[in-house]
């Protein structure tokens, strides 16, 4: 096979006021015809960057390709004026971005969008593109493309768009496709569809792909060649069996060892990598992983290490050689060492009988109605929580999941009467939480605090860190100044941040950081509760487990009880004791953290985690996957609301909505025909 | 774990930086400047305060001798068709201008924003009823709506910055709205409801301070505006009838002699800009320097 794409030391500039900023260096890469290969590493690594110079679509961003050159099928684009690449765009290559919601111009129908990327390549008739496009839309697997042809992009769910996104970037036959994060955006379901549909497509146009994920999963289970990157270089590139197999830089080493799995054992404590990725305009001299680096060395400090081959694949370490040689087979026996065995608290669980109940929830429901004007009567109601019983017992970590849309975040809101309750009774430390009056309210919101999924959109930006965390103090404590300050400096530290920065402002820390000052902001008033609503989503992997490991250790030494949301269903399992999973507002399992992976009653449950990428390139699993996707709220499907998506389901389902029943001790299913 | 779509994500960083040094090069000029326009106002509200000090002349004084002179050493600004001295009037003519100007701009933004902040927290049905009303007093132009005040009320100065004060309520009440709505809606005033902070609290100590520096410039702007009204109120009759013009009214006296003698309303006009100018440019560095992100800029 040819070489399809092939950069040769790639560097990009990027102008800014400061002068000239490096984004990536000396970036070599090939796809040959037919490939996909991945692009992994943190944010702020450069991949999408590099993605956008083989598109030249940095041009737009003040950035240019100052070193190095990008040949595409013989033709040099990096020599390319930007009037001969818009004949190659679309046509040669085509890209698809993370955000399909950002991604189309909401004035314009879908159908105006694809047939304007047919036309611009191609000399046909409009009614010709308009057959064309329909074509497009049903071989992505989009019903009824007629209609959807005249509908707007506001008017699609998410994953409905991705698939759109990727009809308009197959519209001219593509050699290449570039998708940029094409998942990270949707739900596990929607991701795993939409991952199975590049690969049919990829073989039937016979495109090369070039995937950018931050997901090892994602790459293990699509990638023929897997690229990392670090801070603007390429540090290794191997084959997908070979990478999983021996990594050779420890920086993929530590992205290896970050992953959770399902067969990663629950007690340990995450893996994570120290430190994180330093910004453009500091970059480390020598290597520059070596700041991060278990085994760094003088070398490392001084010299910057070239991509050496090494056993038929490159690797840009120092050391490569001798680690792999000296530590042997390092990449499967020690990627969960026990560091500190903490005992898995669902045994204590089961071995005591009755434990104090923390919340107790009876029959909740929340209802918006919908078309509500000043003088309309609301239409019709949107039950996003629909009669969801469940206990939340002291000391526990309770998790919450399924697909956005399935009310996991309302239920949340509602827990902590951040709205209210349409039906229902939350009893919390044995108080009725629907029937207190707002001052009392606001007294008792001191016992349960919440940390919010944006840690950028969730703090006051004109505020000091320090009196964004003491301001639960400030509410509920009357403290003198001086003891406040020394509060909120010793909470500073529990979190892992330095006393000195009381003074900064939230602007000037990363997202993880960030994340650390609202957890110190939620743990300010020893509360008994914390609702964690999706606080480490927005994150990457290595600080991801930073965090996970921080909540552990706080819940251990203050006794917190929390409750976790989230999608990403790995960490889930690995923080929670119990684990309930929810579906179009109700909650459909209840069972142990371990039971329910193990041994999943409800359909539903088995379908979303059969569509957990495995990071283990060997283990290309079966394609099973939920089909379709979760219908509206406003107008739910009767009887047991998951028939329609369910490869179980029979005339019974239709009709009658499953009653709650416990077939196993403390694991509960909403299901007529339970696995 | 999301990656932003563009190089933002990349570029946070060193734009704040790039920022900062920006900040430092440009600092001499534009401290400069707004130290000019300091120095501007106070000149101003000398005139203002103590016309007697600045003004050669005396403002009733006519010179019959020198009718209609153009600008010469003597007199600055020339004299007008009853040989007063047009800088000493300029001088005199200070007072009731910025008066009318700033007071109707302090009584106007007040109940404005005040209004737009109620209806924007509050919401709902109160907040539908306010801003239809808003809209209602939005469609009528805002020198005809003071007109019609000033007319119904009676030339008095009270009456005058009543009347301008009423004309630009709207436009304040709906900015200042459309910024609590938006704010209300930060993450932010979620997280600090569900630690039990008060309505009071939440209102003073987060929505206020993110919602009044678009107020701000836009009272600044509107200085100007409001001088202007106050202005043609007194050309069309119905301002105070004094011996000594403000702004406004040698503006339109002079208006007349454009082709003869331009230095009248050239003046005048001319004091007017800079005094909105100067304002503005104070305005602009207030706002940077109540907004964290630009003043320490790190």
């Amino acid at each position: 096979m040819s070489q399809l794409l092939d950069l040769q030391h790639v560097t990009v500039d990027f102008q800014s006021k400061n002068g000239l900023l490096t984004a990536i260096r000396d970036v070599s890469l090939q796809i040959k015809a037919g490939e996909t290969v991945c692009l992994v590493g943190e944010s702020g690594s450069g991949k999408t960057i590099t993605s956008k110079a083989i598109m030249r679509l940095i041009d737009y961003e003040h950035g240019r390709i100052s070193e190095g050159s990008i040949v595409l099928d013989g033709v040099n684009l990096a020599k390319l004026s930007q009037h001969e690449l818009r004949g190659l765009r679309g046509k040669k290559m085509a890209m698809i971005f993370q955000e399909p919601m950002a991604a189309f111009d909401p004035v314009f129908t879908i159908g105006n969008q694809i047939m304007e990327a047919i036309l611009e390549h191609q000399q046909v008739k409009k009614d010709v593109a308009w057959k064309q496009a329909i074509h497009l839309l049903e071989r992505v697997g989009i019903p009824e493309p007629t209609l959807r042809m005249k509908q707007y992009p506001n008017e699609l769910s998410g994953g409905m768009l991705q698939r759109a996104m990727i009809a308009m970037a197959l519209a001219c036959g593509p050699e290449l496709l570039i998708a940029d994060e094409p998942t990270t955006a949707l739900d596990v379901t929607i991701q795993s569809q939409i991952l199975q549909l590049l690969q049919e497509l990829k073989a039937e146009y016979q495109m090369s792909i070039l995937l950018i994920t931050h997901d090892m999963g994602i790459a293990a289970e699509m990638a023929d060649r897997i690229i990392v990157m670090y801070a603007g270089r390429v540090v290794e590139q191997a084959t997908s069996e070979q990478l999983f197999e021996k990594p050779h830089h420890p920086y993929t080493r530590g992205l290896l060892r970050s992953i959770t799995t399902i067969d990663s054992h629950r007690g340990n404590r995450l893996f994570s990598i120290e430190g994180s990725i330093p910004p453009l305009t500091d970059m480390p001299s020598g290597c520059r992983f070596h700041p991060r680096c278990p085994y760094a060395t003088q070398k490392c400090l001084l010299d910057e290490p070239p991509l050496f081959e090494i056993n038929g694949r490159q690797t840009a370490c120092w050391h490569g050689e001798q680690l792999v040689e000296s530590e042997d087979g390092i990449g499967k026996s020690e990627v969960m060492p026990p560091i500190a065995v903490i005992e898995p608290k669902h045994d204590q669980h089961h071995s005591t009988l009755q434990r104090q109940l923390l919340f107790d929830v009876k029959g909740l429901s929340k209802a918006y109605p919908v078309g509500k004007g000043l003088l309309q009567r609301a239409s019709s109601l949107i039950h996003a929580v629909d009669d969801v019983s469940f206990t939340i017992e002291k000391g526990e970590t309770f998790g919450l999941v399924g697909e956005s849309g399935s009310g996991k975040s309302t239920l949340g809101r509602v827990l902590l009467q951040l709205e209210k309750a349409s039906k229902g009774s939350i009893r919390f430390q044995g108080l009725e939480l629907t029937q207190l009056k707002t001052a009392e309210l606001q007294k008792d919101r001191r016992d349960m605090q919440v940390i919010f999924q944006d840690p950028y959109g969730s703090v006051n930006p004109r505020w000091q860190i320090g009196d964004i965390i003491g301001e639960p103090l400030m509410v509920h404590e009357d403290l003198d100044a001086t003891v406040r300050r020394e509060r909120v400096e010793a909470l500073l530290e529990a979190v892992g941040l330095k006393r000195g920065w009381y003074e900064r402002y939230p602007h000037e820390f990363s997202g993880g950081q960030r994340q650390r000052i609202g957890i110190a902001r939620a743990i300010a008033l020893n509360p008994s509760f914390v609702l964690a609503d999706e606080a480490v989503s927005a994150l990457d992997v290595s600080v991801q487990a930073q965090i996970v490991n921080l909540m552990q250790d706080l819940q251990r030494d203050l006794g917190l009880t929390y409750l976790f949301i989230a999608h990403g269903l790995h960490i889930v399992r690995h923080i929670s004791d119990r684990i309930g999973v929810m579906y179009l507002g109700k909650l459909v399992e209840i069972a142990a953290s371990e039971e329910l992976f193990l041994h999943p009653a409800h359909h539903y449950t088995k379908g979303l985690i059969a569509s957990i990428p495995v990071p283990d390139p060997k283990q290309k699993r079966e394609p099973f996957s939920l089909q379709g996707e979760i219908p509206s709220p406003a107008n739910p499907p009767s009887g047991c609301r998951f028939h329609t998506r369910c490869p179980a389901a029979t005339a019974r389902c239709k009709e009658e909505p499953p009653a709650w029943q416990e077939i196993q001790r403390g694991h509960w299913v909403a299901c007529h025909h339970p696995a | 774990m999301k990656e932003v779509i563009s190089a933002k994500t990349v570029w946070q960083a060193p734009e704040l930086q790039a920022n900062a040094q920006r900040r430092g090069r440009e600092f001499d000029v534009s401290q400069l400047f707004v130290y000019a326009s300091g120095l501007v106002i106070l000149f101003y509200v000398l005139c203002a305060l103590a016309p007697q000090w600045v003004a050669p002349y005396e403002p009733t004084l006519m010179m019959t001798d020198k009718i209609l002179s153009p600008p010469s050493s003597t007199h600055w600004f020339g004299t007008d068709y009853f040989g007063r001295d047009v800088f000493s009037l300029t001088v005199y003519g200070s007072r009731d201008s910025l008066f009318i100007g700033v007071a109707s701009v302090l009584v106007g933004g007040l109940f404005g924003g005040a209004l737009g902040a109620f209806s924007g927290y509050i919401g709902g049905i109160v907040d539908t009823i306010l801003m239809r009303f808003i809209d209602i007093v939005m469609t009528i132009p805002g020198i005809l709506l003071a007109l019609a005040i000033a007319a119904a009320l009676g030339p008095h100065l009270f009456n005058i910055i009543l009347a301008v004060a009423i004309s630009a309520i709207p436009g304040y009440a709906r900015v200042m709205r459309g910024q609590i709505m938006s704010i209300k809606s930060r993450p932010f005033i979620t997280a600090s409801r569900s630690i039990g902070t008060p309505h009071r609290t939440i209102i003073l100590r987060h929505v206020l301070p993110h919602s009044w520096s678009p107020l701000l410039v836009m009272a600044t702007i509107g200085l100007g505006s409001s001088i202007l009204i106050g202005s043609g109120l007194s050309f069309l009759g119905l301002g105070i009838i004094k011996e000594i013009p403000d702004w406004g009214a040698l503006l339109s006296q002079g208006r007349g002699y454009l082709t003869v003698a331009w230095w009248i309303c050239t003046f005048p006009g001319l004091a007017i800009t800079l005094f909105v100018l100067s304002v503005n440019l104070i305005g602009d560095q207030l706002r940077d320097m109540l907004d964290p992100k630009t003043s320490r800029g790190r």
